[in-house]
């Protein structure tokens, strides 16, 4: 999850905005439960944390529990998650947008590992925050060459598939 | 674009150090890993030995403050890095660099304490240990950054200021400002203000190691360039060696005083925001200087006349931009992520003058912008 | 003093601190011996000391001298050499300095096989500060914090080193100087970590409480006491009880840690 963020951060500054990104992690150094937040901004970026987010991408059920029960009626936030992990919906607000990360790591690219690049290509396509070009060259700058296809076919499944969803829900994409 | 700057890169605060360091020509770390300070060790070990430099993980950080001063009595410049379990740990050599004077970085990420505390967590409960956690009446420079650029450019200058001044600085990070990543565009390296230690100029045999020039600082000989002398943590004359005499022992604490207080307008760092007219003024630094710039500008547009004291020093407390900034104040409010530390010497300072309040978060995490917006009586 | 020693010390430093029949005098006469027949370089060889008795033979000596902090004198000679490998680097250290509050320095050091050249001054007590137990006190003799006597068994401080990998270890004592300065100078020529332990008798703080008080039994006991490890097989284990052994008691070859390192830094430029 921090290096879904640090890319996602990294390609904010290839795409000329102000990036904070910070996170929260526990002691586990594998299988704990982290937080990336990133901040993308055209204009300076005074306090690193989220106050209200306009993504949030729910890996987990239990981040999905703890985080989406915060957000507020009018906040307007689209709450992306992996569905193949988060199933139970009941605790959530917001715009919610299931897409099997997981599966399509799992059947498309042979590698679960991969759903954090899906969930990346399906979150930059919903905000367009920073463009796919940006995207991608910032995870080939972070990700070891050996799995760079892998990796890259992943982030653009989810891109793909992030643009069928949108034509069915009517949100345009450019 | 500016022309000085280098291209616009995500860059951690850790990261920051350790290149700023790297940068202002620190040639030596040694540490003893510890969270959220280890990246900083992490990349001076990938990166020192490229450029003809040293970095060796000791078996604590006793010993890792102890090779950095021993490395800077050769002429190198040394920095380690650490969190509070070891801070405490390093107090007693942070002592001997004061007393021998010599130079060396000492970076601390706070986390939360007291004892093992919180280890990813920020906090800003090391401010005072800064000030006086070595044993006896001790001259002390801290630095402390709000930002990954800050971080970096603060560190170059604790570089400078331990170079010049012969002293120990210790540079206080906090969870949040050495883990977030930010763009930054940093300044071409022939850009910087690089500082190196005085030499002696004299003879060997006129070398007197601890006879002080004007500015109250002796130029310093490196181990091994002929300049045979005596170095001790016990109170010594000009020669350097030990002296129990009064007038020695009072004429040297008052000196290592006094060249760091005649340099305060030096070393004192400070940011205003907004302080010219400000009726509240908050005071600031590190991480939480980050919400409550943010607070200070929602109040303002709520007609609230606020204003922002950032201390990028902490040691010497910049007690003159203080009293400026607070000149016009009717309140003023210290919010940090302790108890009050330096509320105590905001007090101190404008005794009595102003009303002076402590805004305080302990439980782990930083300071919303909200939070402090509250605290200076702003709509929510 | 010997006209071509005297260049060495600080004359007018001199006399020393040390009590009358201290053997720490001897000790460094030996040191300053191996240093003129080695014939290093004066302003290349730095001394670094802890606190103690021992420790305050940097001030009487004319190197780049560094009296640093109780225990840490090897971890501020670790980053002297580091950080100049041209240099020739003395720690001298106390027992109490070298084995219990710098315990923790003296294995890795040993462990990095650094070339830094360590000699302890065993005279098995705390001297300066009046007589306290140290980790070389042997079992069942008297220090003012025993005062029933020691009951921790005491290290045996060339074992440790050379289990933590010190690839020069070697005793010597006061009263057999020639052997011991020998030792130095071995100490010096060896590549690596090197550990000199010196025996000497501390009248005041020691032999007043364990008895015999004067200096010169306390030299007889190192005479009768001591086995030069090329003797050993002359005895039996029960022979050995109580005796020690002297001599170059462990010597190896092994990757010194700041070639090692700057072999790191050329391998690296060489991929540039």
């Amino acid at each position: 999850m921090v290096l879904a963020g640090l890319i996602l951060a990294e390609g904010a500054v290839l795409a000329g905005k102000n990036v904070v990104q910070t996170q929260t992690y526990g002691p586990e150094a594998r299988g704990g439960a982290t937080k990336a937040e990133v901040i993308v901004s055209e204009g300076e970026i005074d306090y690193p944390k989220v106050s209200k987010p306009d993504l949030l991408l729910a890996m987990s059920q239990a981040a999905f529990d703890k985080y989406a029960s915060l957000i507020e009626p009018g906040d307007n936030t689209m709450v992306l998650i992996d569905s193949t992990i988060v199933t139970d919906l009941s605790k959530g607000l917001g715009n919610i947008i299931a897409l099997p990360m997981t599966k399509i790591a799992v059947d498309d690219v042979g590698k679960a590992v991969v759903a954090n690049m899906v969930a990346l290509g399906a979150l930059v396509t919903l905000t367009k925050v920073i463009p796919q070009k940006c995207l991608e060259e910032a995870a080939l700058a972070r990700i070891p060459k050996s799995s760079k296809d892998l990796n890259l076919k992943a982030l653009r499944l989810g891109c793909e598939v992030a643009q069928k969803i949108c034509g069915e829900c009517g949100i345009a994409v450019s | 674009m500016n022309t000085h700057s280098r291209q616009p890169r995500l860059m951690q605060g850790n990261e920051a150090v350790a290149e700023a360091a790297i940068a202002a020509g620190v040639k030596f770390y040694a540490g003893y890993p510890i969270s959220p300070s280890s990246e900083i060790a992490e990349i001076c070990a990938e990166k020192l030995p490229l450029v003809g430099g040293t970095c060796v993980q000791m078996e604590d950080e006793i010993s890792g403050i102890a090779a950095c001063l021993g490395a800077s009595l050769t002429g190198e410049k040394a920095m380690t890095a650490t969190s509070g379990p070891g801070f405490s740990l390093m107090q007693e050599n942070i002592g001997y660099g004061v007393m021998a004077e010599i130079p060396c970085v000492v970076v601390n990420v706070q986390r939360g304490g007291p004892s093992i505390g919180l280890p990813t967590s920020p906090a800003q409960g090391d401010v005072m240990q800064a000030r006086w956690g070595t044993h006896g009446d001790h001259p002390v420079i801290t630095l402390c950054p709000s930002s990954v650029l800050e971080a970096y450019s603060l560190t170059i200058k604790a570089v400078n200021f331990s170079e010049k001044y012969r002293n120990p600085v210790i540079l206080l990070l906090d969870e949040v400002v050495g883990h977030m990543r930010e763009k930054v565009e940093l300044p071409e390296e022939g850009t910087l203000e690089i500082v190196r230690r005085k030499l002696p100029e004299c003879d060997p045999e006129d070398y007197q190691p601890f006879k002080a020039d004007d500015d109250g600082v002796p130029p310093m000989a490196p181990l091994g360039s002929g300049y045979r002398y005596h170095i001790t943590g016990l109170y010594h004359d000009e020669t350097g060696f030990p002296s129990s005499r009064p007038q020695v022992v009072e004429d040297l604490i008052r000196r290592l005083h006094r060249k760091i207080e005649d340099a305060k307008q030096e070393i004192c760092l400070t940011k205003e925001y907004r302080t010219d007219d400000c009726e509240i003024l908050v005071v600031s630094y590190g991480i939480s200087n980050r919400s409550a710039y943010r607070a200070v500008k929602d109040a303002r547009e709520q007609g609230i006349k606020a204003g922002l004291l950032t201390l990028h020093t902490l040691w010497p407390f910049p007690e003159e931009a203080l009293k400026e900034a607070a000149s016009h104040a009717s309140k003023v409010i210290v919010a940090e992520l302790n108890l009050g530390q330096m509320k105590q010497e905001v007090e101190r300072i404008l005794a009595g003058q102003v009303r002076v309040e402590g805004l305080n978060k302990v439980n782990g995490e930083i300071f919303t912008p909200n939070e402090i917006l509250a605290g200076l009586g702003g709509t929510i | 003093m010997k006209p071509e020693l005297r260049q060495y010390f600080r004359l007018n430093r001199l006399p020393h601190i040390w009590c009358p029949g201290c053997g720490n005098g001897i000790v460094v006469g030996a040191l300053v011996r191996a240093i003129h027949d080695q014939g290093l370089n004066q302003d290349e060889v730095v001394i670094v000391s802890g606190i103690g008795c021992s420790s305050r033979a940097s001030g009487y000596l004319d190197f780049n001298t560094v009296h640093t902090v109780h225990g840490r004198a090897l971890a501020f000679a670790t980053g002297i050499k580091l950080a100049n490998p041209k240099l020739t680097v003395f720690v001298l250290m106390g027992d109490g300095d070298a084995a219990a509050i710098g315990g923790n320095h003296l294995i890795h050091a040993a462990r990095r096989n650094i070339d830094l050249k360590a000699i302890v001054f065993n005279n098995s007590i705390y001297g300066m500060t009046g007589g306290q137990v140290s980790p070389l006190t042997p079992q069942g003799k008297r220090a003012t914090t025993a005062p029933y006597g020691v009951v921790a068994n005491a290290f045996d401080l060339t074992e440790l080193a050379k289990g933590a990998g010190a690839t020069f270890v070697a005793r010597g004592t006061a009263y057999h100087v020639v052997q011991l300065t020998d030792l130095l100078k071995q100490g010096i020529r060896h590549k690596g970590f090197s550990l000199v332990e010196a025996v000497t008798q501390c009248p005041v703080a020691y032999g007043r409480q364990n008895k015999p008080a004067d200096p010169d039994k306390m030299l007889r006991w190192q005479k009768e006491n001591a086995v030069n490890i090329r003797n050993r097989h002359k005895y039996s284990q029960e022979e050995l009880e109580g005796k020690f052994l002297t001599g170059v008691l462990c010597k190896k070859d092994a990757t010194e840690f700041t070639e090692g390192y700057q072999h790191l830094r050329d391998l690296l430029d060489s991929h540039e």
